[in-house]
């Protein structure tokens, strides 16, 4: 199969394995972040941490629009599906993130028209089916998925569609590598750079980390292949003390991104002053809101939403963990309270989400099962 | 008995709440429909119970239910998954089918050309296995109450004396088959909802299981420990639940699992992991280590078993887990389904 098979081929694996196990030998213990929450998947999922060398920590980040979302921005977004005139449409993998008032799923089970949508093209085609109804599409996303809400909105424009409203929570990511990298309490000698936003906004952003903070980063594809030769990259170029910014995603990244889908975003979004972002804080120039002119289609100006200014549980350090501070087995909470079943947090049912990889690849009570290299 | 000559016919349109009721309405349906798709000795008495003698033997008996949407689907519908897939937990049981009974909630407003339609498919499901519908029971529903038509059956059937499932005979070493590739069923209904503009040619895999457990009987006899079929939650749910009752771990190599082309695709584009998807048409056995080849060319020269493979093992272990191991030496937690990714696909 095309694209699958080829970078899950064993012998080229191994052989990136042994190249990793030979540059590391020359380097003392190295920490690398990988920003993505589907590269953390791909990581389990693969069972990649068992084949590098015990000298290369590998870091979880923030990139998962899930996750950073503080939950008083969904309560908000779910106080509109209370309303029996509301459709409240959003992504498969919000369905389960917990509010304080219950999971999007929850508040169906008791009644509320909650429906997942594959696209928001699929929301606004709820909205055309409904005309008496109030769609409300709960955008996510980082730049990745912000362009296809932005189109979205433009064809809402375009057909004049009165009862589609986007409540948006996209998020950049530039600007939440950069609070890592200012974080005084952790220390990162290099980034694996995420994949999929990087389709839309190119390598380019990404040249301020090798550049002020001297970090070395390789711009990654989601195959276990891509994320090993990813290793060799930035590993290479500790070992030599330079610090640029590689492209191994080359089938699908390019330096300066999408142009289409940049154009779009200039056009339907602008940057808010600042947003809230579960365990980074208040992030100035991080997230992205309607322009006034699609206030129409705006559910921030058009819907009665409750503001609500939720404190995330003291408990429950959900924040370090996206900040590469905890591991999620650290997390007093992990596989106890917190579970995909009865989640505490984002992290523990997004399908990017740190403590969600965790638990469903990693065996949490082995110590001796053989794992790693059959010798 | 005969069914006598100023018998009944059934030309309503749509399903009304007196279909239900007890009276003429229900009277048209029963013997205008259903007793002439059904009609064996027993059934067309139209008894309140099926009376017939205790057949010998050990017994097997199961309850199924089925509110698969959409009702048709490629590759089958749900009134053929609600007769192979009572027929299937039998044979889980080493039986074969000796009768079944189905109750049907209609919802008002049921075109009847549908329920016509999955009335003879469950007619023709059940004449092709061998197995009689001996009784039933049909109630309707207020429009928005069904979504059409809910199915529920209850299956009797007689264990094979050479059966000796159990799963406390399973032991390290023992070997894990899988009858054939895995994921149609549940990624065929997935795009049948047409929620997707996803096209791909892919069917539902629904048929009875029972011949090819027959021919791992024949084979193998008492080497043949343990069966499950893969439904909802698929391999994975199937052989966590084994994982947990034998409390030890489980490894199976994840490249040795079927998976056809199509499915893959789908699987990777939608984020779902093929283990978890559920199949109406697919089986897990545990056998004794030495008869592992035995047991895959029984599989492999039965009709619809020739992809049949071993696929793992039990292995020692303290506690119930299932370890996807990769040729490059990668392991992986296999869990046991969570949430509900594909809901109503069975």
């Amino acid at each position: 199969m095309h694209y699958v098979d080829e970078f899950r081929e064993p012998k080229l694996i191994r052989k990136a394995v042994e190249e990793i196990h030979s540059i590391a030998r020359g380097l003392r213990h190295v920490r690398i972040m990988e920003v993505c929450g589907g590269h953390t998947h791909s990581i389990f999922r693969f069972g990649l941490k068992d084949l590098l060398p015990g000298n290369i920590e590998l870091i979880h980040g923030p990139g998962c629009p899930v996750c950073v979302l503080p939950s008083g921005r969904l309560d908000e977004g779910l106080s509109l599906a209370n309303d029996p005139h509301v459709i409240f449409t959003a992504f498969g993998d919000m369905m389960r993130v917990p509010g304080s008032k219950g999971s999007p799923l929850e508040c169906q089970a008791r009644g509320a028209d909650v429906r997942i949508v594959y696209s928001p093209l699929d929301a606004l085609k709820v909205a055309q089916q409904n005309p008496d109804r109030q769609v409300v599409f709960f955008a996510i996303g980082f730049e990745t998925t912000a362009p296809s809400t932005a189109l979205t909105v433009l064809r809402a424009r375009q057909l004049q569609i009165p009862n589609f409203a986007v409540y948006s929570n996209h998020v950049t990511i530039a600007p939440a590598i950069r609070a890592i990298l200012d974080s005084p309490d952790l220390q990162l000698d290099a980034f694996i750079g995420p994949g999929h936003v990087s389709t839309v906004i190119g390598c380019e952003p990404y040249e301020f980390i090798a550049r002020d903070y001297g970090c070395p980063v390789a711009v990654s594809g989601f195959e276990p292949l891509d994320l090993l030769q990813s290793l060799v990259l930035v590993l290479r170029q500790l070992r030599t003390g330079t610090a640029t910014v590689e492209n191994q995603y080359g089938r699908a990244v390019t330096q300066t991104g999408n142009p289409a889908a940049l154009k779009v975003l200039s056009e339907v979004f602008e940057v808010r002053p600042t947003f809230e972002w579960r365990g980074l804080g208040s992030i100035p120039g991080s997230a992205f809101r309607l322009q006034a002119e699609f206030a129409p289609w705006d559910a921030e100006q058009t819907m009665p939403i409750e503001r609500v200014s939720v404190e995330d549980p003291i408990t429950a350090p959900c924040g370090d963990v996206l900040r590469g501070f905890l591991k999620p087995p650290q997390c007093p909470l992990f596989g106890k309270s917190c579970n995909p079943e009865h989640p505490i947090g984002a992290l523990m049912v997004s399908s990017e989400g740190a403590c969600a990889a965790h638990f469903k690849y990693v065996p949490r009570e082995l110590s001796d099962v053989p794992m790693g290299l059959v010798q | 008995m005969t069914i006598p000559s100023n018998a009944i016919s059934f030309h309503d349109k749509q399903i009304a709440l007196a279909h239900g009721a007890g009276g003429e309405a229900s009277r048209r349906l029963i013997e205008g429909l259903i007793r002439p798709a059904f009609s064996n000795p027993i059934l067309d008495g139209l008894n309140d119970s099926a009376v017939f003698a205790a057949p010998a033997g050990r017994l097997a008996m199961t309850s199924d239910s089925y509110v698969v949407r959409p009702l048709q689907f490629p590759g089958g519908s749900i009134g053929e998954l609600a007769i192979h897939g009572t027929v299937n937990d039998l044979a889980m049981a080493g039986a074969r089918p000796f009768g079944l009974t189905s109750t049907l909630i209609l919802e008002a407003g049921l075109d009847t050309a549908i329920l016509r339609r999955e009335i003879t498919a469950m007619a023709d499901a059940a004449r092709r296995i061998g197995v009689p519908i001996l009784g039933g029971d049909t109630k309707v529903v207020e429009h928005g109450k069904a979504d059409g038509l809910y199915i529920s059956t209850t299956g009797l059937g007689i264990v094979d004396p050479r059966a000796n499932l159990n799963v406390a005979r399973i032991q390290e070493g023992d070997k894990i088959l899988l009858s054939g590739p895995i994921g149609n069923h549940g990624i065929a209904i997935l795009l049948a909802r047409t929620e997707l503009e996803i096209e791909a040619d892919i069917r539902s895999d629904t048929r009875p299981l029972t011949p090819l457990v027959i021919a791992l009987l024949d084979a193998l006899g008492e080497g043949l420990k343990w069966l499950r079929d893969a439904t909802r939650g698929g391999v994975a749910s199937a052989l966590n639940e084994l994982a947990r009752d034998l409390n030890t771990f489980i490894s199976i190599r994840e490249e040795a699992i079927p998976i056809d082309d199509p499915v893959r695709g789908a699987c990777e584009l939608l984020g779902l992991d093929p283990l978890h998807v559920a199949n109406e048409g697919q089986f897990v056995a545990v056998v004794r280590a030495a008869d592992a080849e035995a047991a895959l060319k029984a599989l492999r020269s039965t009709p619809g078993g020739q992809r049949a493979c071993l696929v793992g093992e039990i292995e020692s272990g303290q506690f119930g887990r299932v370890l996807a191991r990769s040729s490059y030496g990668g392991t992986r937690v296999v869990e046991m389904l969570i949430g509900d990714p594909l809901p109503r696909i069975c």
